[in-house]
């Protein structure tokens, strides 16, 4: 399979502090690949320097163009949409604004509309709060929401800092049901950050290991569940 | 009663004109977190572009729209030219900017038209506006212009997706960069739609307090207040601050007048009403620091 998003020899630094010295993996057009890695390993620094967050060096190759210089929010207008970590939505807008902003620049209402009824259809809990102020919404609604305002962008590649942080079990369930149903059903990539590694795991089809900004392993995630290493450090058993 | 109407509607009309300024300072507050001590004088500039608009023979209200057209680009152009390169400065060199604005803008109209007071119309017909005895026409065009100006801005940003992206790109810049919202941009169109209004404000008021290069110091003061009295983040908070300011202020040398007529005591008149105005907006930030509508912001550093 032709890859969507090809990384290789990344670096990124935060002012004088390097946080990435070697980064690279493939992402197959259509798969689901994490980055797996304890706190401070650079995963999300990984996925900050796809979107030119942070300065960086290296190969970053997105659907055969180089991401290179460009400016954040053009990259995202080549149907990249990142969900970043934590609560990442406008807690002052209202659920519905915060889905329409995504599809600002699209000047026909009823396609906004329809857009808006298809990621409903992902989230049908977000459709009776639409008119909620989104920092009054749950945690888990606040992360049901950042994702469905990502999937109102119609992106080629999703990057996913984290989705299950801070949530509770049963809505991280939840949760990964529907991004598995969004890349099978949209055809989307996926770029999965998690600390959960049992979960991320079952979810995706590659998996990367990163230990202070380098990739230190990767493979199949069948094969990466049962390596030693990872079974001890991330898995717990 | 007759006179308690009066000062209650000519504080409305200056009430309006701090609201708009107090407003064009919030809009740029709210997206930069920075307070444009140039507000005033940029208003002023504009103002003198539609004085001499109408000097070459325009009608008022061309020369109303055009002065605010042109006010909007420039103020579009001082936000790439001047302050794009410090998106990352540290705030006291935006604030010396903005007082290099300041004096900029004043030293070049009073270049240009002289540092002579001049009189500037009014565009409201004596004949059919105005309430005789309550409020004067002018008093009462400010008013609605104000209003109407007021009313559409707010109706831009509550409905339109340019607005909601400028609301979006002012509460989170990161995350608006991250569903594809031009920041950069969008800053811009807060400075030039700030800069509109703050002109509106200045043609408004200009009749009331003549033309010169220094009309807008004490405007700008009152404006501070107002946006402060409001709650420095909140754009509703600001225009309610301004018209609380406007009447606040007319309210105590009217009180004041009343006491001298009834006790022959002189205590407060018009002269102190900077003063007894200020005063009270020292007192209110006492009680509630982050203003009438504001809410407190806990930050994490």
């Amino acid at each position: 399979m032709p890859s969507l998003l090809e990384v290789k020899g990344l670096k990124a630094y935060y002012g004088q502090t390097q946080a990435l010295y070697d980064v690279g993996f493939d992402l197959a057009d259509g798969g689901i690949t994490t980055l797996l890695g304890a706190n401070g390993a650079g995963k999300t620094t990984t996925l900050r320097a796809i979107c030119n967050m942070v300065r960086t060096d290296g190969l970053i190759r997105y659907g055969g163009k180089d991401l290179k210089g460009m400016a954040t929010e053009e990259i995202v207008r080549l149907r990249i949409a990142h969900v970043p970590e934590g609560r990442g939505t406008f807690t002052t807008l209202t659920v519905d604004e915060n889905l329409r902003i995504a599809a600002y620049t699209n000047r026909d209402k009823t396609v906004v509309a329809a857009e808006r009824e298809r990621v409903f259809g992902y989230f049908p809990r977000l459709k009776e709060r639409v008119q909620q102020q989104a920092g009054t919404l749950s945690g888990g609604e606040q992360q049901m929401l950042a994702i469905a305002r990502a999937l109102m962008l119609k992106p080629r590649l999703m990057l996913l800092d984290e989705p299950s942080f801070g949530l509770a079990p049963l809505i991280v369930v939840e949760i990964f049901k529907i991004l598995r149903r969004i890349n099978e059903e949209e055809k989307v990539s996926i770029l999965l950050v998690e600390q959960n590694a049992a979960l991320a795991l079952d979810l995706a089809t590659h998996a990367y290991v990163l230990e202070t900004g380098r990739v230190v392993m990767s493979g199949p995630s069948a094969v990466v569940k049962n390596d030693e290493n990872v079974r001890k450090s991330y898995l717990g058993y | 009663m007759e006179q308690f109407l009066q000062q209650l509607a000519s504080g409305l009309a200056n009430g309006a004109i701090y609201a708009c300024v107090a407003l064009a300072l919030v809009m740029i507050y709210v997206s930069t977190d920075h307070l444009n001590f140039a507000q005033g004088e940029m208003a002023m500039f504009s103002t003198y572009i539609s004085w001499q608009l109408m000097t070459w023979g325009l009608s008022f209200w061309v020369a109303f729209i055009l002065a605010v057209a042109f006010s909007f680009v420039l103020g579009v152009l001082i936000e790439r030219v001047i302050l794009r390169p410090l998106h990352n400065a540290p705030v006291l060199s935006v604030v010396v900017v903005f007082i290099g604005l300041l004096a900029i803008c004043n030293s070049v109209a009073g270049a240009i038209w002289s540092y002579l007071i001049k009189e500037y119309p009014s565009p409201f017909p004596k004949s059919s506006f105005g309430i005789a005895g309550v409020i004067g026409p002018h008093q009462l065009g400010v008013v609605l212009v104000t209003l109407i100006v007021l009313t559409l801005l707010f109706a831009f940003f509550r409905f339109t997706p340019l607005g909601l992206a400028m609301r979006a790109a002012a509460q989170n810049p990161q995350m608006a960069r991250l569903v594809g919202v031009r920041v950069d941009w969008m800053l811009a169109l807060g400075w030039g739609l700030a800069a509109a209004v703050g002109a509106v404000a200045g043609i408004m008021v200009a009749h009331i307090v003549y033309l010169d290069p220094n009309m807008m110091g004490g405007i700008l003061l009152y404006a501070f207040a107002s946006a402060l009295v409001g709650g420095i983040g909140n754009p509703g908070g600001a225009v309610v601050g301004g018209f609380i300011v406007g009447v606040l202020e007319n309210m105590v040398a009217y009180a004041g007048n009343q006491i001298e007529k009834a006790t022959g005591v002189y205590i407060i008149g018009n002269g102190e009403k900077l003063t007894v105005a200020l005063i009270i907006v020292i007192f209110v930030l006492t009680v509630k620091p982050a203003g009438l509508f504001g809410r407190v912001i806990v930050k994490r550093v």
